[in-house]
């Protein structure tokens, strides 16, 4: 495994979103007028802002990475630039790690950001730290981006990646006990909860904001379906086809 | 070995359609060899299964004393893919920077390359907005990148202005001077004339190979087009 060839990839991967000074924009300000909205809309009822702005706060840059990822990704099938690569001294997991190191760092600048608004100017009440939300945020997004990666392969267009997000992204949300308590849920769908990876990210990112119950797990939970994922996006980086 | 090319017994099935039925060539070290053959013919099929990315039914295809697809390959092959497969996204010198991190080379090649291609006026520009022959000339330059002994080059000339083609054909020369090996698609007859050895292919068969000279000598015509013409007639 080469560094050189990981960060050449990230450098690559941020020097298009350079390019894009729009997507950047999007990405740093809709969250952070998401969170306005919401601060506003429940604004006689702030016990439901606390709850739910801090889960946001760790499901936002799920949300983008997982857009932006199965985009970027099929892009790079459909254009041939994967095939490229493939035939050069370039493996597949410095391919995947220098997605994951250059989403990374946008994650980290998007959820500095928007955990200062909604901490600072929107009066969101923590009793965690802001640097743990700031990591949970960052582990969320590499999540996404490796649920991106994987999803990818099994679209053929970008209306296709794009659909993606409400049919696997959103049931995980609702399930996720971000909007209902998981406990006032059928009891098959706490069950099926367990095996998604986004409850995982929701509860650890309550945690942080109560400041009850333990991180820990939540945190190895997320990393395992991130190896997992990860694993399964590199398998469908084929290098022959059919 | 002194081919750098062998196939044998090539067959590729693509979705139930035969488009190599059952594909043997062989191409030396250190020449010009040029791919003729109508649209359709399987010079791009042909072109992937060597470079090992499309999967084959059958057959063994050794590429420089390697199989095809070895992973010490990688940094010995440049191929210019048809569609051209640059990020249109960066800039020229972003995308030939990037394929020279990863073959390792160096920033003074990467200036003398878009010296070679004529790109130097166009180094800061987005790839999206170059025109067609522009882009094509980047695709060549990334392929040139990492000083690769085989270049397989699939229609690297289409779209180029005379002069252009001509000072590229002079480069292609020049390479295979160094002991390089060249493998040029083309579907313009005229281009055939400039190859040292031409395979002319037809649903997936080589229906001749040899010289230019020898081709025409053997059918008796002087143009390359009434050749192609007079081998298919033939069948
Ligand atoms: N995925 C596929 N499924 C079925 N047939 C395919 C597929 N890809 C290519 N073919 C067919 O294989 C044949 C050979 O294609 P190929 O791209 O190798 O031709 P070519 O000689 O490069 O043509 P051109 O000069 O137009 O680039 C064509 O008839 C094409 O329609
Ligand atoms: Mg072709």
């Amino acid at each position: 495994m080469s560094i050189r060839r990981i960060w050449a990839t990230a450098q690559r991967i941020l020097s298009q979103l350079r390019h894009d000074p729009r997507t950047i924009a999007l990405m740093i300000l809709a969250p952070c007028l998401l969170m306005t909205i919401l601060k506003y809309v429940y604004q006689d009822q702030p016990q439901v802002f606390q709850r739910v702005a801090g889960s946001l706060l760790g499901v936002f840059p799920m949300l983008v990475m997982f857009l932006i990822t199965s985009v970027a990704t099929l892009r790079e099938r459909t254009s041939g630039t994967l095939e490229r690569l493939l035939i050069l001294p370039i493996s597949r997991l410095e391919f995947i790690l220098g997605y994951a190191m250059a989403f990374g760092i946008a994650a980290f600048i998007q959820a500095v950001v928007v955990s200062t608004v909604a901490l600072g100017p929107l009066g969101l009440r923590i009793n965690g730290s802001q640097i743990m939300l700031i990591l949970i945020a960052i582990l969320d997004a590499l999540l996404g981006m490796a649920i991106g990666l994987f999803i990818s392969s099994f679209a053929k267009t970008e209306f296709q990646a794009v659909q993606f997000l409400p049919a696997i992204l959103l049931p995980q949300l609702l399930l996720s006990g971000l909007l209902a308590p998981r406990e006032s849920m059928p009891i098959i769908f706490q069950w099926i909860a367990n095996f998604l990876p986004l409850t995982y990210a929701v509860e650890a990112t309550k945690s942080v904001i109560s400041g009850v119950g333990s991180i820990g797990t939540d945190l190895l939970y997320i990393t395992v379906f991130l190896v997992a994922l990860l694993s399964a996006g590199a398998v469908t980086l084929k290098r022959k086809s059919k | 070995m002194n081919e750098s090319v062998q196939i044998t017994n090539l067959r590729v099935v693509r979705n139930g359609k035969i488009i190599l039925p059952d594909l043997t060539m062989s191409v030396e070290r250190g020449i010009v060899a040029g791919l003729l053959g109508p649209s359709g013919s399987g010079k791009t099929t042909i072109f992937r299964s060597i470079v090992g990315v499309q999967e084959a039914e059958s057959g063994t295809i050794t590429v420089l004393d390697r199989p095809s697809g070895a992973k010490e390959l990688r940094t010995k092959i440049g191929y210019f893919t048809q569609s051209a497969s640059i990020y249109s996204d960066l800039t020229c010198l972003e995308n030939l920077h990037y394929f020279a991190r990863l073959l390792g080379d160096t920033e003074i090649s990467v200036e003398e390359i878009l010296d070679l291609v004529d790109l130097r006026r166009n180094r800061k520009q987005i790839a999206s907005s170059l025109s067609g022959g522009e882009r094509a000339r980047l695709a060549l330059a990334t392929a040139l990148l990492g000083k690769p002994e085989l270049l397989i080059l699939d229609e690297p000339t289409v779209g180029l202005d005379p002069v252009l083609r001509r000072d590229l054909w002079d480069l292609f020369h020049r390479l295979s001077d160094q002991g390089k090996t060249l493998l040029i698609s083309s579907h313009v007859m005229d281009e055939a004339d400039r190859c040292d050895v031409l395979y002319l292919l037809r649903d997936g068969k080589v229906l001749a190979n040899g010289t230019p000279q020898g081709l025409k000598e053997q059918t008796g015509k002087a143009d390359m087009e009434d050749v192609f013409i007079s081998l298919v007639e033939k069948l």
